[in-house]
């Protein structure tokens, strides 16, 4: 994303409402300049502020004399008085920024926008997690602090490991050189991504093991990880097994997404469909 | 949809919180999901609402890229059913938002007699989905627990900018704006109704709560935490 300096007219809205902070006014241009490294492509500025198409000379000079008089300008916050961001042409590996921070494009290797996953949200049609496994959901970078992928490497080394399955149709998985290893392209190390979500799998017998594991590795990592722990439930749609365990880990369980179960196949999946996760070494 | 998993709050704040969302699985039942995905938004409105979105071109309240310069004056704040029903062009996640139980539970049971065959799941507290479900007479599929915030948490803002941001889980309202929005109701520079539409609209698939936002906000107003 870059900002257009004959069109920006400082006023600051942008400033604010770039999740990452990465936008601030220059004191030398005098217009709002995005940090290119911290900036995770996610388009928040340009699809989230409104735009108007004002003459940037015109709102300048009112400014300018606004601010001579020493009064306050109460604009709407969400607007971009002169439209002044215009996307870049992203190229390899800045483009996986986006990829993983504007939720409009859906990823290239699953087809899904957001972060790419369906998790468990289709489980009753993809049988993704089934009885007697765990689905965990690690993200990085959520809310609102960002992660590089170095960081997320050693997550991934750390579950290769332990040796669990990670899931084929996630971005991340899809990203790595040698899924055994959980080891990731080299050349995307350093890109700050808005938040990913390494997704595993495992019996439910190693929850405790997985819980204790990721504990141990987000202390090594600079952000913020919000884990997301995916079960089948019983007929009676009950969950007896997996909640008394995270409850003894000390987690209150608050909030949840269920799935209830009204999803149908109505496609006959090839082999390679049925063929979901890449295990580990 | 994790978006909507990791919303900061104890299961009380989520009172009134209740997202119902349709989703058609990658090569099992996408094929011809457009018209079924319409039309669990259209089951939807009879409910009230709160939001209704897509996941690919955003919520019932959106960002204009051709403002006039006198709507500064006359924001439109009420959310625009017909324009998410007429935008949706393309099989994606579709949601709807209620602010009480009651509207969740009717609407989820109305779905259920409609059978879609879409895969539908409700994000709230684990108590107010279980309800949804009893409701309708469904027994839970499969649950997925959010365990919240861990690691350098000393990076995160306070509770309640955290309530407010983390309604849009991907990530597009930022913490910066929500800080400012409660500075600026607090300043009496906007009514909590305003902020919360401004919130709104940077929410990219419509899965934000316009209405627990104004409760938050209107709280902030005298106490923020």
């Amino acid at each position: 994303m870059k900002i257009n300096p004959n069109k920006c007219v400082a006023c600051g809205n942008c400033t604010y409402v770039c999740p990452m902070g990465a936008i601030y006014i220059d004191p030398v241009i005098k217009r709002a300049t995005i940090n290119r490294d911290e900036c995770v492509e996610c388009y928040a500025c340009f699809n989230g502020l409104s735009q108007e198409h004002l003459n940037p000379t015109m709102v300048r000079t009112m400014r300018k004399a606004f601010q001579m008089m020493r009064l306050r300008f109460d604009p709407e916050p969400d607007v971009c008085p002169t439209a002044a961001f215009e996307p870049d042409e992203l190229s390899w590996p800045r483009v996986v920024r986006r990829a993983f921070s504007d939720p409009r494009v859906p990823h290239e290797s699953t087809g899904v926008e957001g972060r790419g996953t369906e998790e468990v949200k289709t489980n009753d049609v993809s049988g993704r997690v089934k009885v007697g496994e765990v689905g965990f959901t690690i993200e990085f970078g959520r809310p609102g602090v960002g992660v590089r992928f170095h960081e997320i490497q050693k997550m991934c080394w750390a579950l290769a490991k332990a040796g669990v399955s990670f899931e084929k149709k996630n971005p991340i998985t899809s990203l790595m050189t040698d899924v055994p290893t959980g080891t990731l392209r080299e050349d995307i190390l350093n890109e700050k991504l808005m938040s990913a979500i390494v997704e595993i799998k495992v019996p439910v017998e190693r929850t405790e093991e997985i819980v204790r594991l990721v504990w141990e590795v987000e202390k090594q990592v600079d952000t913020v990880v919000a884990m997301g722990v995916g079960t089948r439930c019983d007929e009676e749609g009950e969950d007896h097994v997996v909640a008394p365990i995270l409850e003894r880990l000390g987690y209150k369980l608050e909030r949840a997404k269920t799935n209830i179960g009204l999803g149908r196949v109505n496609v006959v999946a090839t082999p390679e469909q049925i063929r979901q996760e890449v295990p580990a070494a | 949809m994790t978006n909507t998993l990791h919303r900061f709050g104890d299961a009380e704040t989520f009172r009134d919180d209740f997202i119902v969302f349709a989703i058609a699985s990658k090569g099992k039942n996408d094929q011809d999901s457009l018209p079924k995905l319409r039309r669990f938004l259209e089951l939807a409105i009879p409910f009230k609402p709160v939001n209704l979105g897509d996941a690919r071109h955003g919520g019932a309240l959106r960002p204009s890229k051709d403002m006039h310069p006198t709507s500064h004056w006359n924001r439109e704040t009420k959310p625009d059913f017909d324009a998410v029903l007429q935008g949706l062009d393309h099989p994606t996640t579709c949601a709807a938002v209620f602010d009480n139980k009651v509207a969740a539970e009717d609407f989820v049971k109305r779905v259920k007699e409609e059978d879609l065959g879409l895969s539908v799941n409700i994000s709230t507290s684990i108590d107010g989905a279980e309800q949804c479900c009893f409701h309708a007479g469904i027994p839970r599929h499969s649950v997925g627990y959010s365990l919240g915030f861990e690691g350098k948490t000393e990076k995160l803002p306070n509770s309640q900018v955290l309530m407010l941001s983390t309604m849009c889980g991907h990530g597009m309202v930022s913490n910066s704006l929500a800080k400012k929005m409660i500075d600026w109701v607090k300043e009496g520079r906007r009514t909590p109704e305003e902020a919360a539409s401004y919130l709104t609209r940077f929410c990219s698939c419509g899965v934000f709560n316009p209405s627990r936002a104004k409760r938050i906000l209107e709280d902030a107003r005298t106490k923020t935490t």
